[in-house]
């Protein structure tokens, strides 16, 4: 099957939203996202990539020959886990939004369904430009989504949201450029924005120092994304602005297209850089966890203080990609994969609490497993899931972040990497202040003695969960289990993909290491460095 | 000589349009009168379709412009735009007094039409930037680019009965008389440098004095100078004060005019200049140097002025300053992919920014155009085509992809990063970052705000630039399909043929024994 089907499907679905009826646009919506998620089920189980390095998926269409521009698009392992936590999140954000959206509703379906072909472009994309294209694209429906429907101070929100990352982003694109124009130098047939052939064309011919650079735009881009301390402060205010469908789709796979970006493009293509800059990316991952998880201690508002453990969280998902080992960085995978699913459901969780009670304050509600018993039973499950109990999802990956940071040290073996237990002792009190905000959350809301504010206001909706809202929160929770309980499936199934990434590591990190923290000498007299040659001469 | 008159048939063609309308406007007949815009459309699509007819039957490689396959290209983008031109200034000249004539409450009166006269002198103007690509010389260069400068300076009076628009057009004709001086002090120096007006014999004599230890300083200042007038018609920085004020003056339909024609013609004037010293050995340091001074200066104060305003046309106007920046990235960069990046972002910027304003021309609220950003919030509910439009072409102006301004942008950016300017790149990032602020804010009171509570509710009275927004806008989405195309017309117009050149010296012979 081509791939195309899933970009075009959404498209189409969403010219017909705006050529019928405004009563029939979710049901269209949901519609075209089920049969797009079939489709995506389809092309999965036909996927032969699982656990190997190739591309499949593939469809090459020639576009612009003269900048070598293509509409080339393809999926490994990787890329195809997130095309269908895409395919799931999609239809359970339409479902959920029908009894939250009541006006303007053509706009907001089509908006989804446009977000969720961009989305899927990112991801498959085997072209820079097509790439830089549909991860830009994302930003105009989120936009809308977040303007239009957002809560009071949306219009701030959602130019704040939209500034941030389209100004990362353009540094991202010069650099892509200026990779591509370097690749035409060499006389390789003009230009090409082939991100197989420019990966290996920049990890292989350009200096360090122009891989630093590199690094520091690409980086521009993918860590206000991400997002990384310093440049998250839009998140927390694009989060808690935006309608319930907006901040699932944002926690559960826009944030994802940041570290899909480092994973794809920064890891790959200058790993010189990379060794060099690890630690300091590293560090600024572990302030993400700390500084966002104390943030959220002293949160009110509990949408707040999700997004805020989105950026705590996404931190340990940057020390797993930058630990160089496959523990790590299948953690850090994983990571995506499980953050999207449980966070987005806590999404879900809050948007249902509030289209019922109007209010998100903590201090105003309380005591919720009394008047909601199902929704506490969901509620405390993927705070669990979120907090990494054994047995469900969050435990897997954020122990194999850690564990890819504690073993990641200058003598590891095989896979040698520059961060080490410092680096995981500091973050690993993350996962301490993870469960101690989780929990008080968890004790405010769905303990204690029944507070309902004077808001409540339920509409249409009964007093529990409906069957529909029950319907979206079940196959998020199964997915959280059967992950908890078969990581092995996943990770055996991105093997291939992340050992390519990785490939080149090891024979760096040996060749930069500091000379500080070894405790062999690593210039031998046999094997006489540059350097040393110079000194004699 | 003949075979220079067939190239220039396009020109003749809009020459005739412009008699045409000028007589057509001072007739008895109604019917006529009001369909002036028509009229002066269909020469407009006529000289469109003569190009390619006219350019297609010789070969031009022994011309001796300096880039003689542009022709093609500008000419086709000049009527094309011109078209848009026209549309949007549908209806809006002397619509009150043909409106009181039709009532019968006023009498015809020659003296007091202007709609002839706005669309001859249109029609004159774009004649000017085709006759810029035929320039064989100083003299042609100047003449051509004064003709697309004198009808402006009229046009934008005449485009309303009102102060703010006789104001401009003072400021925009002193101003404007100011760069022609300049510009001509610089190309007296030129020809005091060189010893001729020639532009292939300047090239010569440039190649000469590079070959001798570079250009002399007085054919640099005489350059500089010559860039210096030219960057008034660009409206770029140092020379882009008037742009606000002039802008907000004229009527829409005329803003959108002096924010495209003027800067074409500016641009390729530009370019034939620098082509005659060439960007192969690189641009002289204190010309490159200027122009990176003048580019960066350009995004920066065009973005952060346009952040200021409180008026939708000064916005806007800001704005195709910042465009003009973006621009003279391609031009430092030079052949073949800034030439060629200028020449599409060139095309791809005329359509959009006419949508943008476009749009402006065809609302208007409590019964005046409207001019503050105020007016347009809650346009959506009005007219949602409108919204729609504005919404896009800023989209594209502001290079979200894959509408089609981010292409241009593309070329550009690839253009900078491949001659090394990556400073310039940086800044064009960071200014784009800005520009993405007041984009916003217009595309998001045109979407999203609701409208004003006091007055009556901006809506839309005029359909021809209505009509002309939605044109823009679906070109600003379908147009990337049509890039290819282009890119290679675009390669075409600046290809340079590989001849001998003519030394001063021989030409002189030759024009010895012809005359």
């Amino acid at each position: 099957m081509s791939p195309w089907l899933l970009l075009l499907i959404p498209l189409f679905g969403a010219v017909a939203i705006f050529l019928t009826k405004a009563a029939l646009s979710k049901w269209i919506s949901l519609g075209v996202s089920l049969f797009v998620f079939v489709i995506s089920i389809l092309m999965a189980v036909q996927f032969e990539q699982w656990g190997s390095i190739g591309t499949g998926l593939r469809s090459e269409t020639s576009w612009i020959n003269s900048m070598g521009l293509t509409l080339d698009l393809g999926a490994d392992s990787v890329s195809m886990m997130l095309v269908l936590l895409t395919t799931l999140l999609v239809p359970l954000c339409v479902w959920g939004s029908f009894s939250a959206i009541t006006s303007r509703r053509k706009e907001y379906y089509a908006w989804l369904l446009i977000l969720e072909t961009a989305m899927l472009g990112v991801f498959l994309a085997q072209d820079l430009i097509l790439f830089y294209v549909s991860f830009e694209l994302t930003l105009v429906p989120m936009f809308f989504l977040i303007a239009i429907y957002g809560g009071k101070n949306r219009a701030h929100a959602s130019v704040k949201f939209f500034i941030y990352t389209f100004t990362g982003s353009l540094f991202t694109l010069a650099g892509f450029v200026y990779v591509a124009w370097q690749h035409s130098q060499t006389g390789a047939g003009g230009w090409s924005f082939a991100i197989h052939d420019l990966t290996i064309f920049a990890s292989t011919q350009l200096s360090s120092t122009e891989q630093g650079w590199i690094l520091l735009a690409l980086l521009a881009g993918f860590a206000v994304k991400i997002p990384v301390f310093p440049v998250h402060t839009w998140l927390p205010l694009a989060h808690t602005e935006a309608p319930t469908a907006g901040s699932v789709i944002l926690a559960g796979v826009l944030l994802k297209l940041g570290t899909f970006g480092v994973y794809r493009f920064v890891l790959p293509m200058v790993p010189e850089a990379v060794v060099a800059w690890a630690p300091l990316i590293a560090i600024l991952g572990i302030i993400g966890i700390l500084y966002a998880a104390l943030i959220c201690w002293v949160q009110d508002d509990v949408k707040k203080l999700i997004a805020y453990s989105s950026v705590s969280h996404l931190g340990f998902c940057v020390l797993g990609l930058v630990a160089l080992n496959p523990i790590g960085l299948e953690g850090a995978v994983l990571y995506m994969i499980n953050h999207g699913l449980s966070t987005g459901a806590l999404f879900f969780l809050i948007g249902m609490m509030y289209e019922r009670y109007h209010t998100r304050d903590m201090n105003m509600v309380g005591g919720l497993a009394k008047s909601m018993p199902v929704w506490s039973c969901f509620m405390v499950f993927f705070v669990l899931a979120s907090v990494g109990l054994p047995g469900l999802n969050g435990f897997v990956s954020e122990f194999m972040c850690l564990l890819g940071t504690f073993v990641s040290t200058a003598d590891a073996g095989q896979w040698p990497g520059v961060l080490g237990p410092k680096y995981a002792a500091v973050a690993a009190l993350g996962m301490v202040l993870a469960a101690m905000y989780l929990l008080i959350m968890v004790g405010k809301i769905v303990f204690g003695s029944l507070k309902e504010p004077d808001t409540t206001d339920r509409g249409s909706l009964p007093v529990d969960l409906s069957i529909r809202e029950i319907g979206i929160l079940a196959p998020l929770a199964a997915l959280c289990i059967w992950i908890g309980v078969q990581p092995t499936i996943l990770t055996d199934a991105m093997r291939g993909s992340v050992e390519k990434v990785l490939s080149p590591y090891p024979e760096l990190v040996e060749k930069y290491r500091p000379e500080n923290t070894t405790p062999i000498p690593v210039i031998t007299p046999d094997s006489p460095t540059p350097d040393k040659e110079d000194q004699h001469g | 000589m003949a075979d220079r008159l067939w190239f220039l048939i396009p020109e003749f063609i809009l020459l005739a349009g412009a008699m045409v309308c000028a007589l057509g406007g001072i007739t008895k007949f109604a019917a006529v009168r009001r369909r002036i815009g028509f009229i002066a459309s269909v020469f407009l699509v006529i000289a469109c379709i003569a190009v390619p007819i006219v350019y297609g039957q010789q070969d031009r490689t022994h011309e001796e412009t300096m880039l003689p396959e542009l022709g093609y290209y500008v000419k086709i983008m000049v009527t094309f735009v011109g078209l848009l031109l026209v549309a949007t200034a549908g209806g809006l000249i002397d619509r009150g007094y043909e409106r009181a004539i039709g009532a019968g409450k006023d009498r015809f009166d020659a003296l007091r039409a202007s709609s002839g006269e706005f669309h001859a002198l249109l029609l004159l103007s774009l004649t000017g930037v085709m006759l810029i690509c035929e320039a064989r010389d100083l003299i042609w260069l100047f003449l051509a680019l004064e003709l697309v400068s004198l009808p402006t300076y009229v046009m934008v009076a005449i485009s309303r009965w009102s102060r703010t628009a006789q104001e401009a057009a003072m400021k925009y004709f002193f101003l404007g008389a100011l760069s022609a001086a300049l510009m001509l002090y610089g190309f007296a120096l030129l020809y005091a440098s060189t010893g001729t007006l020639v532009l292939q014999e300047i090239t010569a004599a440039f190649t000469e004095q590079q070959e001798n230890g570079g250009l002399v300083v007085l054919a640099q200042v005489g350059m500089l100078l010559a860039i210096f007038g030219l960057l008034y018609k660009i409206a770029a920085a140092p020379m882009h004060l008037y742009a606000p004020d002039v802008y907000q003056g004229a009527a829409s339909a005329v803003t959108a005019f002096l924010a495209f024609v003027p800067k074409t013609a500016g641009m390729i004037a530009i370019i034939i200049l620098l082509s005659t010293i060439g960007w192969e050995d690189g641009l002289p340091p204190a010309i490159e140097m200027a122009l990176w001074v003048v580019a960066v200066l350009t995004m920066i104060l065009g973005n952060i002025g346009a952040l200021l305003q409180r008026s939708a046309k000064r916005m806007l106007g800001y704005s195709s300053i910042a465009h003009s920046g973006y621009m003279l990235i391609g031009v430092i960069a030079g052949p073949e992919l800034g030439l060629q990046a200028v020449f599409v972002y060139l095309f791809i910027y005329g359509i959009t920014n006419t949508a943008a304003f476009a749009t402006l021309a065809s609302l208007s609220r409590n019964g005046k155009r409207v001019d503050s950003l105020e007016d347009l919030a809650g346009l959506y509910r009005a007219s949602p085509l409108a919204a729609a439009s504005m919404a896009v072409s800023c989209g594209s102006l502001l290079g979200i992809p894959p509408l089609f301004g981010f292409w241009g942008k593309l070329l550009l950016f690839a253009a900078g990063i491949a001659a090394g300017q990556i400073s310039l790149i940086i800044v064009a990032a960071v200014s784009s970052a800005i520009s993405a602020w007041y984009y916003l804010r217009l595309i998001g009171l045109a979407l999203l705000s609701s409208p004003q509570n006091h007055g009556e509710a901006t809506k839309v009275t005029l359909r021809w630039p209505l009509a002309v927004a939605v044109v823009g806008a679906c070109i600003a989405i379908a147009g990337p399909m049509v890039l290819e195309s282009m890119m290679t017309d675009a390669k075409e117009a600046i290809t340079v043929p590989e001849t001998e050149l003519v030394m001063p010296s021989l030409s002189l012979e030759v024009d010895g024994e012809t005359t």
